[in-house]
């Protein structure tokens, strides 16, 4: 060993310390939920806000509550200035070439949504193709059969295998000369599962498609560099990353932005208006109609600086770890079939017992404090596509501890106790 | 009794694990589908009417504990009821496992159906409860061929 590699082997356990020190600062997680200390296991459905998050929102509406991009005064500069900091802060996070690449929407559901209306417009005639995979949310489903069914495409799926992975031999045949964007997930919401994505894309490209991700279920777990992954557009909410619910980001190639027509019309979106025409703004304004999710913004700000000093690569470790520990114990427990078996996971255990509906499992650890999701998660195709009504699904953030696996996995045993 | 001690009676333990009434009906005067798209519960429920009476019950699909035993003992319960009946016990239920039935006695007067009166301490699983009323009302009183809880 190198002295270099003590140096990196000891700044990755200071990390790894200062990550498992930092549960104190979620002030939520400090309660009892039924008589039991809470166990928070549903972070895919949303993350907790850490303290400087709530303070940065509350401060923000103490402080410098103005409408941005209008006023000459004081309080409207601060405001525009704050909230323009936060587009830097996104583009620093996700490694984008400009800040002009980041617009701000309320949640990766409407940065879909904005996509399949804009770019759908721009690019999609009669005939022609839109692939996505059998793993989506149906935030990345819905927006794409809207926009099929009002120009006549088609929709065509990436079939997943029994381990819940992308069939790759499947997709090249997938990307026609018909097909006008790849719109993808980053992580599976349902099964955990990390797609190739770099590699999709460099195929997709290789044949002139442009490709969407949906990183809502990855930027809370790794670190993404969408020039790295040269993806046209990079979808995710703030509420899933320790930020606030109501606000997110799209993430677009400027090409894009400056080709494709604007989503809504309203203020800050226009240069000029009259009654003949309207001159719409540059990108990314022109992207961002009405007054935006200024307080919310700003939270998300706060979040990004929380997860910069944490380090995306020293969470991914921590949470890798946490899973690895969650899968081997939970396999101890009679019955239970993990769904989602791929070889690189994030953050997910979804999971079904025999002979014990999810929805029940999910009253008994409710009531053990354990909070988990049960149901389709918003992915029905990819629950039927196991043969299932429904799973139970724990999901985990850097805040979770072995200690509250433990519990979870008591409160599995007990299940069987109560239900046979 | 722990409240979740409460919530899965043994009434409803057995009545999971060997529903009743547990079948397609081929020759139902009705069949509808209910469905809870929160957590995917779905059944079907088949009626067979005569008259103004319910000569046969019968329902087939899948669900939690508390849906598909609260399906079961619904067809026990109303077989062989006449309409009016079935729908006065189905405001009964309903009114049991909202928590606003009061007393004992009132509870115990719906015979098998009181195993149910431990729902109403969990209020996110009262539409697990009703699903199948929810259907039989449906089958019984309209035209309609599927309800939704949600």
């Amino acid at each position: 060993m190198t002295p270099s590699d003590t140096d990196t082997v000891t700044e990755q356990f200071r990390k790894m310390v200062s990550i498992a020190g930092c549960r104190h600062q979620f002030p939520l997680l400090r309660q009892y939920v039924n008589g039991k200390p809470l166990v928070y296991f549903d972070n895919a459905a949303t993350s907790q806000k850490p303290q400087a998050v709530i303070d940065a929102m509350m401060r923000y509406y103490q402080e410098s509550n103005s409408n941005i991009h209008r006023g000459v005064h004081s309080l409207s500069e601060r405001a525009t200035q704050s909230y323009e900091e936060v587009r830097h802060k996104v583009r620093a996070f996700l490694n984008a070439r400009d800040h002009r690449e980041i617009v701000f929407v309320r949640g990766a559901t409407e940065a879909i949504n904005l996509v399949a209306h804009s770019f759908g417009r721009l690019a999609l005639r009669e005939g022609d193709e839109i692939l996505i995979s059998g793993m989506e949310h149906h935030s990345n489903i819905v927006p794409w059969q809207i926009l099929c069914e009002e120009r006549h495409a088609r929709l065509h799926v990436i079939p997943i295998t029994d381990a819940g992975e992308l069939d790759l031999e499947a997709f090249p045949a997938l990307l026609t000369e018909r097909t006008r964007i790849l719109a993808i997930t980053h992580v599976s919401n349902a099964l955990g599962t990390v797609n190739p994505i770099k590699q999709l894309i460099a195929q997709a490209h290789a044949k002139g498609i442009p490709v969407l991700v949906d990183g809502a279920q990855a930027v809370p777990h790794m670190h993404v560099d969408v020039q790295d992954l040269d993806c046209d557009f990079y979808a995710f909410s703030a509420h899933k990353m320790f930020g606030p619910t109501g606000v997110g980001v799209l993430y677009a190639k400027s090409r894009w932005l400056e080709e494709m027509p604007p989503y809504q019309g309203g203020g800050d979106m226009i240069k000029s208006v009259t009654f003949e025409k309207t001159i719409y703004n540059d990108p990314p304004y022109k992207f961002e109609a009405g007054t935006p999710n200024i307080g919310g913004c700003i939270g998300l700000g706060a979040a990004l600086d929380y997860l910069r000093e944490l380090n995306m690569d020293a969470i991914r470790r921590f949470e890798d770890d946490l899973l690895a520990y969650a899968t081997a114990r939970i396999l101890t427990v009679p019955g239970v079939r993990i769904i989602g078996t791929a070889r690189e996971k994030a953050g997910v255990l979804s999971f079904v017992m025999e002979g014990i509906h999810p929805h029940d499992i999910g009253t008994v650890l409710d009531v053990e404090g354990v909070a988990i999701r049960t149901g389709h998660h918003c992915a029905q195709p990819v629950v039927q596509r196991f043969g299932l009504p429904a799973t139970a699904r724990a999901s985990f953030a850097f805040y979770n501890t072995k200690e509250e696996v433990d519990a979870f996995i008591k409160a599995l045993h007990k299940a069987r106790e109560v239900l046979g | 009794m722990t409240a979740l001690n409460e919530l899965y009676q043994q009434v409803i333990l057995d009545h999971n694990k060997a529903p009743r009434n547990f079948r397609k009906m081929e020759d139902a005067t009705k069949r509808v589908e209910g469905y809870n798209p929160l957590c995917g519960d779905h059944f079907t429920v088949y009626v067979k009417v005569d008259g103004d009476r319910i000569v046969d019950v019968s329902f087939e699909g899948a669900g939690c504990a508390i849906s598909k035993a609260s399906a079961s003992v619904m067809s026990a319960m109303v077989k062989s009821r006449t309409v009016a009946e079935a729908e006065e016990l189905f405001g009964e239920f309903h009114r049991l496992v909202k928590g606003e039935l009061q007393g004992e006695e009132e509870i115990e007067r719906l015979g098998k159906l009181a195993a149910f009166a431990g729902v109403s301490e969990f209020p996110a699983r009262v539409k697990c409860a009703s699903l199948a009323w929810h259907t039989l009302h449906a089958a019984l009183s309209s035209s309609e061929q599927s309800v939704s809880t949600e």
